[in-house]
């Protein structure tokens, strides 16, 4: 189960082009955001230039197949995840689809089965992006429920230790990432499902780093919600998915309340449509919906499991490779089972934003910084890592070239 | 190469070397910044004479470029009365957003100028500014509080 990589990168105009002076791009930053193949781009501006108009309105023929396009990206979506078209919600980002259940919830009235309250807890991990932490911490102090978290032991694999204190009766919502953005962590969620469900919690999981790299399927997942966004997975920017059980979201209040989410409006009041139209108010970005149906079909013509075992192996060499490197030490497992393509690391004697400073003069374009993990980081004692991320269109030579791009950047600042 | 354009010699000592790196205690002002973007930090002790700068003292982490700049700060404006102190501040800041149209002066600026360079990386005129803007806020502040 290959890939071919040079049959790829010329899918992505992007590869063409040289970066400061005349160095190849060696994009190690999929974890951020992905590069677009001209499927994706084709997509999008042919919905522009042929069939622009809003969807669900208007009797003419332009809305017509506005609505197909935008509709048939949300079929696309749902078959990807094992799931229904009307479990599947588009928001602008996964942190519009994290704070959309957030505030769903505490506009809740006392009495529905989703209203949070003054000793209600709710559950994250010390490992979780800002998006995913801070909604939660946001949603405590409106409702007055308490924040509790896993802890990440030094290995960079949750501890679940004691997974029956931190989830228990008083558990409302349990709020996890399914592969950490900094460590490259894949989470095991079985036990985690298993303790949330038993004391009737809800269990979001928070799918960015997951969705785009290996096949998620979300009827054997077993949890109630999962977000994720369109970029990272060669879609645009501007289109994130929000899927979630659909008994859950038709009995969900709205977050984002106007036009299309509507029944019936008086002047005093308005009753709602059913999921995921009473989610989506206003004129959907349509244009970015269908580049992500565009984005899904690259991906299913490729496979996701080849993607996987591509990173995966490419995982393996770079790790292999950045081990030689004097004063180098990961920050995350080293080994690669339940793992993604994500190696986060620091070089003594260099600070992260200087090496990626050395690196992108090489052509080689990496993340420095905190990564929106700010507590991750305190865990680690670090104030920042140097993080390398791959994806469907990098290959050995990408790896080779960081690994000497390390070294040479240490070369460059400790040896002169 | 044009890395050497930012990473000066002067830089890099400043960076291995840093001056007056030890908060001296019973500051006129302490302040704290951080850059938001990547996690540097800086805090940074204000000492005045009147209406001189007795000693600016500080700690932090970041890069090579966020604290050799507050290195050079610390040992440039120190002396100096307010206004001067202020105009130099600005000179340093102006150069470094000039993108690469303004090459400060040295006579003025001394070992500000080797940050030059710094203009043509746009991602790194924060770090360049982190120590000096912390300096500037902690003359305002210390200004106010005189008035008070």
């Amino acid at each position: 189960m290959t890939i071919n990589v040079a049959s790829i990168k010329k899918d992505f105009p992007i590869f063409g082009r040289l970066i400061r002076g005349d160095n190849r791009l060696v994009y190690l930053d999929s974890a951020a955001t992905s590069q677009k193949p001209n499927s994706v781009l084709d997509a999008e501006r042919d919905f522009y230039t042929l069939h622009n108009a809003a969807a669900h309105r208007g009797a003419h023929q332009l809305a017509e197949e506005a609505t197909e396009l935008y509709e048939g990206a949300r079929e696309r979506v749902a078959q990807f995840l094992g799931a229904t078209s009307e479990e599947v919600v588009f928001t602008k980002s996964a942190t519009e689809s994290i704070n959309l259940v957030a505030y769903s919830l505490s506009n809740a009235e006392p009495g529905s089965k989703f209203h949070i309250a003054a000793g209600d807890e709710i559950v994250v991990s010390e490992m979780e992006h800002h998006a995913n932490l801070i909604p939660w911490q946001e949603l405590c102090r409106r409702t007055g429920a308490r924040l509790r978290w896993f802890s990440v032991n030094d290995d960079g694999r949750l501890d679940l230790s004691n997974l029956d204190a931190i989830i228990n009766k008083k558990t409302r919502i349990v709020a996890i990432t399914h592969q950490s953005n900094v460590l490259g962590t894949i989470n095991p969620l079985d036990s985690i499902v298993k303790a949330a469900h038993a004391v009737n919690a809800l269990v979001l999981l928070d799918a960015c780093q997951s969705v785009p790299h290996f096949q998620v399927d979300v009827a054997n997942l077993g949890v109630d919600f999962l977000t994720f966004s369109g970029h990272k997975m060669l879609g645009p920017t501007g289109v994130g998915v929000l899927w979630g059980r659909q008994e859950l979201l038709d009995e969900m209040p709205p977050f984002l309340t106007g036009g299309s989410m509507i029944e019936n409006v008086t002047m005093e009041s308005a009753t709602y449509l059913a999921a995921p139209k009473r989610f989506e108010a206003g004129v959907p970005n349509m244009a970015q919906a269908v580049g992500l149906g565009a984005a899904i079909d690259y991906l299913t013509n490729i496979g996701l499991d080849a993607i996987h075992q591509h990173e995966i192996d490419l995982t393996r060499r770079a790790i292999e490779g950045l081990r030689s490197i004097s004063g180098l030490t990961f920050v995350g497992p080293t080994d690669v089972s339940m793992r993604g393509g994500v190696i986060s690391f620091e070089v003594k004697g260099i600070h992260p934003h200087d090496l990626g400073q050395a690196l992108d003069q090489y052509g080689i374009a990496v993340r420095t910084g905190h990564h929106c993990a700010w507590p991750l980081m305190r865990r680690f004692g670090a104030v920042a890592t140097t993080r390398a991320s791959f994806y469907l269109y990098n290959d050995l030579q990408d790896v080779e070239d960081l690994v000497g791009g390390v070294e040479r950047a240490r070369a460059y600042f400790l040896e002169r | 190469m044009e890395l050497d354009s930012l990473y000066q010699e002067v830089i890099l000592d400043h960076y291995k070397h840093p001056h007056n790196k030890s908060l001296k205690p019973h500051p006129t002002i302490q302040v704290h910044h951080v850059n938001t973007s990547c996690g540097d930090e800086v805090t940074l002790n204000l000492h005045m004479n009147g209406n001189v700068i007795d000693a600016i003292t500080w700690e932090g982490v970041g890069c090579s470029i966020s604290q050799a700049s507050t290195s050079v700060a610390s040992d440039l404006l120190k002396g100096r009365e307010i206004t001067e102190a202020v105009a130099l501040i600005e000179e340093f800041q102006t150069m470094v957003q000039s993108k690469g149209t303004d090459r400060g002066d040295e006579n003025r600026l001394e070992d500000g100028v080797a940050f030059a360079g710094v203009a043509k990386f746009p991602a790194r005129v924060k770090c360049a500014l982190l120590g000096w803007m912390a300096t500037k806020d902690a003359i305002v502040q210390a200004t106010t509080k005189e008035e008070k």
